[in-house]
């Protein structure tokens, strides 16, 4: 579904990412672990179109996408959770969700989509007149996460879900993530969270200063010593 | 009793044109952290395109509501069409600089505007041909035009439909969106460049109505004329708390009645030293207090550098 070749992002003269090949089969959930800095963040804006790469090709459903912009690639069920959750602070929870539905017009599915955000997270339906700039870090994440899912995406590529959270609060957005899996979802992972993300997911890659030096399925990764001790603290 | 009375109404008149020029700022200030400073002077061409487009038509002695109507529509046209053109040649190449450059770029298009005004209207003043004859009448002790009340209430229509316009349309939570997270925005599918260029033409066109508004109040034109509308417009942007757009309702209706209420006794309170001519002092004063007192304005955030 996603094919990524020999991917190179830089700011200014600067490379974050050095050339990386990556791939997300369809139904697929893979995760792209990493320390701080690695590149990973920026792998993931330049695949959902906020960065230009500066050189390499991206494939998506069968089409090239390089440089493509986000606002474009969303219509083609590309959707991304950001970093930080970028909720719109001053807009309400409903209308955070509603900004997630811009791109449909069908009144009876995004009525059915509102719904399933509430189901999936009940604690937004409480708090939908809200401006979303008062809530909590986790339901921000709640947040950000349902208005991704109102945009009815095919892949969805997450940010650091976990990132400044409560241990609580990262089992329930994980638990979330599953949830959103099991639907049928696609997902490109981003997490410094590397146990949590594995045991998450079907396949991992590992990343270091720009370049991808493991990649295998979650249960091999987990098991292996150089992740062990670089990642797991072991 | 009878000049507060008179001067709060005269104030109500002319905030409400303040206050509609104020928009076109507070908006583009909110989504791209810009003073436009050419806004005024799109309003200027605004109210000369108006002004030939009556002489014009008046000459040619069609009826005054068909020449109002067609008037504001060429003002609108050509303003919308100034202002999508200003946002692209000027401010676009601009939006990744330092927040310097494109301020620069804006009073430079300020001076670019006036002085192409003055070349094709030239530079005494125009004067309005009489198309209309208000009538009088007396509301709470003041004398009101019909020209007077249709300029307020024109305003306040076109005010109150903006803000349910951004509060209620996909247009408008995308605009508020854009604002507050552009990049988050783009993920949404919204196409950013398009959201800040019909800010502009938005912001543009209502400005062109406030132009003719102005003809029609003051009976003159002037290429020069979008320098002292803009900078009270500005003020009044700044008053409300700039990138609010209630603020610059709110900073257009006050600095309208502070204004005309110190003209009506300014030279009571001076022994006549200072006349009503000086009345602009007071927009600037207002303008130092709030810099000084409440930086972040009257809705603004205090503390938020986007206020």
């Amino acid at each position: 579904m996603l094919t990524v070749h020999k991917l190179e992002v830089a700011y200014g003269g600067i490379k974050a990412v050095k050339g990386i090949d990556l791939t997300v089969g369809r139904g697929e959930v893979v995760a792209l672990i990493g320390a701080n800095g690695a590149g990973k963040s920026s792998t993931l804006k330049a695949l959902s179109g906020l960065l230009k790469p500066s050189a390499g090709r991206i494939d998506y459903d069968g089409a090239e996408i390089t440089g493509k912009p986000a606002y474009h690639l969303v219509r083609r069920g590309l959707a991304m959770v950001p970093e930080g959750r970028g909720v719109f602070p001053r807009l309400t929870v409903v209308e955070n969700l509603a900004m997630g539905a811009y791109i449909h017009d069908d009144k009876a599915a995004i009525t059915r989509d509102f719904d399933r955000a509430y189901t999936l997270f009940p604690r937004l339906a409480e708090r939908r007149a809200q401006p979303a700039g008062t809530l909590s870090g986790g339901e921000q994440q709640m947040l950000a996460m349902a208005r991704a899912l109102m945009c009815r995406p095919r892949l969805l590529l997450l940010d650091e879900p976990s990132m400044g959270l409560a241990p609580l609060m990262v089992q329930k957005i994980f638990e979330t993530v599953r949830a959103v899996a099991a639907e049928g979802v696609t997902m490109l992972l981003v997490e410094q969270n590397a146990k949590l993300a594995l045991e998450t997911c079907d396949r991992g890659y590992v990343m270091e200063s720009g370049v991808i030096v493991l990649a295998d399925n979650a249960k091999t990764l987990l098991s292996s010593p150089q992740v062990r001790q670089a990642y797991l603290g072991e | 009793m009878e000049i507060f009375a008179q001067q709060i109404v005269n104030g109500l008149v002319l905030g409400s044109i303040y206050a509609l020029v104020a928009l076109g700022y507070t908006m583009v200030y909110g989504i791209l952290g810009l003073i436009n400073f050419a806004h005024g002077d799109i309003t200027m061409i605004g109210a000369l395109v108006s002004l030939t487009v009556i002489q014009l038509l008046a000459a040619a002695g069609v009826p005054a509501p068909v020449i109002l109507v067609l008037a504001g529509g060429s003002a609108v046209l050509v303003c919308a069409i100034l202002g999508l053109s200003i946002e692209r040649i000027a401010y676009r190449p601009l939006r990744r600089a330092p927040r310097l450059a494109p301020l620069i770029t804006a009073i430079g298009v300020s001076i670019l505007l006036q002085y192409s005004a003055a070349l094709i209207w030239g530079k005494q003043y125009i004067s309005l041909p009489e198309i209309i004859e208000p009538a009088q009448f007396t509301i709470f002790g003041a004398q009101l035009t019909s020209l007077q009340a249709a300029i307020f209430l024109l305003a306040c229509t076109i005010m109150a439909g903006l803000l349910w316009f951004i509060k209620a349309s996909r247009m408008g939570r995308a605009m508020r969106a854009t604002e507050q997270n552009p990049d988050v925005a783009g993920l949404m599918g919204v196409n950013t460049n398009t959201v800040i260029a019909f800010t502009f033409v938005l912001g543009s066109a209502i400005g062109a109505i406030a132009g003719l508004m102005v003809v029609l109040y003051y009976g003159l034109g002037h290429y020069f004329m979008g320098f002292m509308l803009g900078l009270k417009a500005f003020t009044a942007a700044v008053l409300g708390g700039i990138g609010n757009v209630g603020g610059a309702v709110l900073g257009g209706l006050l600095l309208g009645i502070i204004e005309s209420l110190a003209a009506g006794y300014i030279g009571d309170l001076t022994g006549g030293v200072l006349g009503s001519n000086y009345r602009d002092i007071f927009a600037f004063l207002v303008l130092v207090l709030v810099l000084v007192l409440r930086p972040s304005g009257l809705l603004g955030q205090p503390g938020g550098e986007r206020a």
